[in-house]
C-alpha cells in the first residue's frame, strides 16, 4: 500500500485516500477495506459503527497512519482493530 | 496522490454551489469537474508534454490546473510579461506543450516549437462540451503538479517543480474541507502564474469558498468587486495593497464584508500597513511568508498579532509588525549560518525550511539537504519567541572588507528621514573593499534633497560606520517587477554608472 491509493469500505459507502501507512490491516465498518468493493457486502459491526465524514482526516496514536475520508458512510475506520481520531487542518486566518 | 481530489471532493459535496465567478460569469463546481475532464480529452489529443497558460486568470486558469492534473501532465502558466526572446526560451524548455491564451504570440515568437495553441475561449468551450466517456478512471500521475519558472531576479529562471504531494500537504494541512460558508467569497487578484495564485485557487476550492476572479489589477475595479460580490477573503501584494489605499481616499467604497485581508510577495512598507489597519478597522490582516518552493505560506503574522504590535509599547512587540510572523505549525524553520549552523535568537542568518509542502525542487536539481531542508537564500533573524524578520535575499547581502551586511537594515534607517518615500542599498564594486555600500534614494514630493553628509550622519549614529554609504543618489523611482519586488540588480547599474 502507499500514499495516494484509494480503499472502499466492505462494510458500508465510505471511501479514503491513503496519506500514510504502515503495514497493518485498514478496515472500516469492521471488515478490512480494499481496493475494490467485496461482490457481497460485509456486515456492520456495532462496535465500528461510529460513521466517517467526508474531508475528515483520520489518524492512529503514533501518526503512523492518516486516511481522508473522500466518501463518508457508517462505519467506523480503524487499524487492526483499534478505532483512529480525527485530525484537524490548523486553518489559516486568510486564504492566500 | 493527486491535487484533482480537491475539486472532485467539492462536487462530490455541493455540484450546484457557485464555485467561481470571473467578468459576471458563473462555474459551479460540478460544472468545472466536467470541463476539467473535457480537457483531459484536449491535452490527450495534442500529445502535449506540459500544459501551459499564457494569459490572464480566467476560468481557463481552473479547468487547465485540474485538466493537467487529471491527464497526469504539468500545469505550467507563464509570464505573459515577458519580453519575446525570454518567453519564446521558457517555450522551449516545455515544448510540445498545450499553451492557452495568446495564440498569436506563440505562432509569432515559437512556432516553430511543436506548440498547440488554443485562445482561452476555445478552449474552456471545447472542455465543456468535449465527449467525456462518465465512467472513465483517471489512471493519473502522482509526479508533477505544477512547474513554475521563477521570476528570476538575480540569475536566469529556474523550473521550480512542485508535486501533488506538496500541494496536497500544504491544502490538507492549512484548509478543513468545506469549511466556508455559503456566502463566503474569495477574491483572487494575483496573476495565475505566481503560486499564490495557484495555491488561492486550491485552498478556496477545498474550503467551498467562492472565488471571485479579478483578471487584471487595478484599484477601483477590485473595491468595486469587493462591495459587488460582498467579498469576505483577499490576497494581495503590497505594492496593490499601496494603491488600494489611496484609491479610498477618493471615495467611500462599502468594504464592510471584508472580514481577512492576506498580503505578501514583498516586502510590506509600514507607512501602508499602519494606514491599512486604520482604513479597514474591521478587516483582520495577515502577512504570509512564502516562496515558490514552498507551495505558498510558510510562515504568518496574524490578525491580533498585527492589532497586538500597533498598539504596544513595547519595542520588541511593536516591531513584529514589520515581522514575517511565526512557522505554520505544519512546518519547521530555522536560521543558520553560512556554515549551516543554527544561529540564536537575533543573530541574522539564512533562513532554512522543512516540511510536507516543502519541493525545493527544480527541474535541473533538487536544492535540499540530505535531511530535507531548504535553504530559501532568504536572509533574516528570528526574535526570543520565533518572530521571523526578512532582511532581505542572501545573494543581496553585501561584502564589504569580509563583513556582511543586509541591505535592509540600512534601508530601514533611511526610510526613517522624512523626506525619504523609498530607499535602495546594494553592494557596488571598491577598488579598497572589494565592494562598497551605494544607496539609491526616492524623495517625497516637495521634499528637498538631504545633504549627502546627512545621510552619512544618519547611518553612522544608528549603525556601523561600515555601513556608512560611499555612494548616494537620487533617483526618481526605483525598478520594481509587476509583483513589487525590488529590482536590485537594476538598482546596482544605475549606481554602478
Amino acid at each position: 500500500m502507499k500514499p495516494g491509493t484509494r480503499l472502499k469500505s466492505a462494510a458500508c459507502d465510505t471511501e479514503v485516500m491513503v496519506i500514510r501507512c504502515g503495514d497493518g490491516s485498514i478496515e472500516c465498518g469492521g471488515a478490512p477495506m480494499g481496493e475494490a468493493k467485496p461482490a457481497e457486502a460485509a456486515p456492520l459491526s456495532a462496535d465500528f459503527s461510529g460513521g466517517t465524514l467526508m474531508g475528515k482526516r483520520y489518524v492512529d496514536a503514533d501518526g503512523a497512519y492518516e486516511l481522508l475520508c473522500v466518501k463518508p458512510g457508517k462505519g467506523s475506520l480503524a487499524v487492526n482493530g483499534v478505532v483512529l481520531s480525527t485530525k484537524d487542518a490548523k486553518p489559516l486566518p486568510a486564504s492566500d | 496522490m493527486n491535487i484533482a481530489l480537491l475539486l472532485e471532493m467539492a462536487a462530490e459535496a455541493a455540484p450546484d454551489r457557485v464555485a467561481l465567478v470571473c467578468d459576471a460569469k458563473r462555474w459551479t463546481y460540478g460544472e468545472l469537474l466536467s470541463a476539467a475532464r473535457g480537457a483531459v480529452e484536449l491535452i490527450e489529443a495534442s500529445g502535449a508534454s506540459h500544459v501551459a497558460l499564457l494569459d490572464e486568470s480566467s476560468e481557463a486558469a481552473v479547468i487547465a490546473l485540474f485538466g493537467a492534473a487529471l491527464a497526469g501532465v504539468p500545469y505550467c502558466p507563464l509570464n505573459y510579461r515577458l519580453a519575446d526572446e525570454d518567453l519564446a526560451a521558457l517555450l522551449a524548455r516545455i515544448a510540445p506543450a498545450l499553451v492557452i491564451g495568446d495564440t498569436g504570440r506563440v505562432a509569432q515568437i515559437a512556432g516553430d516549437q511543436g506548440h498547440t495553441a488554443l485562445t482561452r475561449s476555445d478552449f474552456a468551450t471545447r472542455a465543456q462540451s468535449a465527449a467525456v466517456d462518465p465512467e472513465r478512471m483517471y489512471d493519473f500521475g502522482e509526479g508533477i503538479a505544477v512547474q513554475l519558472f521563477t521570476s528570476g531576479t538575480t540569475a536566469a529562471p529556474k523550473a521550480a517543480i512542485l508535486r501533488h504531494s506538496n500541494l496536497l500537504g500544504y491544502i490538507l494541512g492549512s484548509v478543513e474541507f468545506a469549511s466556508a460558508d455559503e456566502d463566503d467569497a474569495a477574491l483572487v487578484v494575483v496573476p495565475p502564474y505566481h503560486i499564490a495564485g495557484i495555491s488561492a485557487l486550491m485552498s478556496s476550492i477545498y474550503a467551498n469558498r467562492r472565488i471571485v476572479m479579478l483578471p487584471s489589477f487595478e484599484p477601483a475595479a477590485w473595491l468595486k468587486l469587493v462591495d459587488a460580490e460582498r467579498v469576505t477573503n483577499a490576497f494581495v501584494v503590497p505594492t496593490m495593497l499601496g494603491r488600494i489605499i489611496a484609491a479610498m481616499e477618493a471615495g467611500s467604497p462599502d468594504v464592510s464584508s471584508l472580514r481577512a485581508v492576506a498580503y505578501g510577495g514583498g516586502k510590506m512598507p509600514l507607512e501602508v500597513i499602519q494606514k491599512a489597519l486604520e482604513r479597514f478597522p474591521t478587516t483582520g490582516f495577515t502577512n504570509a511568508y512564502g516562496l515558490t518552493e514552498t507551495s505558498s505560506t510558510i510562515a504568518l503574522l496574524g490578525p491580533d498579532e498585527h492589532r497586538a504590535a500597533l498598539s504596544s509599547d513595547d519595542p520588541a512587540v511593536r516591531a513584529r509588525l514589520a515581522s514575517l510572523g511565526q512557522a505554520l505549525p505544519t512546518v519547521e524553520i530555522e536560521i543558520r549560518d553560512e556554515d549551516g549552523k543554527v544561529v540564536g535568537p537575533g543573530e541574522h542568518g539564512e533562513i532554512y525550511v522543512r516540511g510536507d509542502q516543502v519541493s525545493g525542487e527544480y527541474k535541473e536539481k533538487s536544492a535540499l539537504t540530505a535531511d530535507g531542508w531548504f535553504p530559501t537564500r532568504d536572509a533574516g533573524y528570528m526574535d526570543e519567541e520565533g518572530y521571523i524578520f526578512l532582511s532581505g535575499r542572501a545573494d543581496d547581502v553585501i561584502v564589504r572588507g569580509g563583513e556582511n551586511m543586509s541591505p535592509g537594515e540600512i534601508e530601514d534607517v533611511l526610510l526613517t528621514h522624512p523626506a525619504i518615500a523609498d530607499a535602495c542599498a546594494c553592494g557596488i564594486p571598491s577598488v579598497e573593499w572589494g565592494e562598497a555600500v551605494g544607496v539609491a534614494l526616492v524623495l517625497h514630493d516637495g521634499h528637498l534633497e538631504p545633504a549627502e553628509d546627512e545621510i552619512r550622519e544618519m547611518i553612522r549614529a544608528r549603525l556601523r560606520s561600515s555601513r556608512v554609504p560611499e555612494r548616494v543618489q537620487v533617483v526618481k523611482e526605483l525598478p520594481y517587477n509587476e509583483m513589487g519586488k525590488l529590482l536590485r540588480r537594476e538598482v546596482k547599474k544605475i549606481l554602478a554608472d
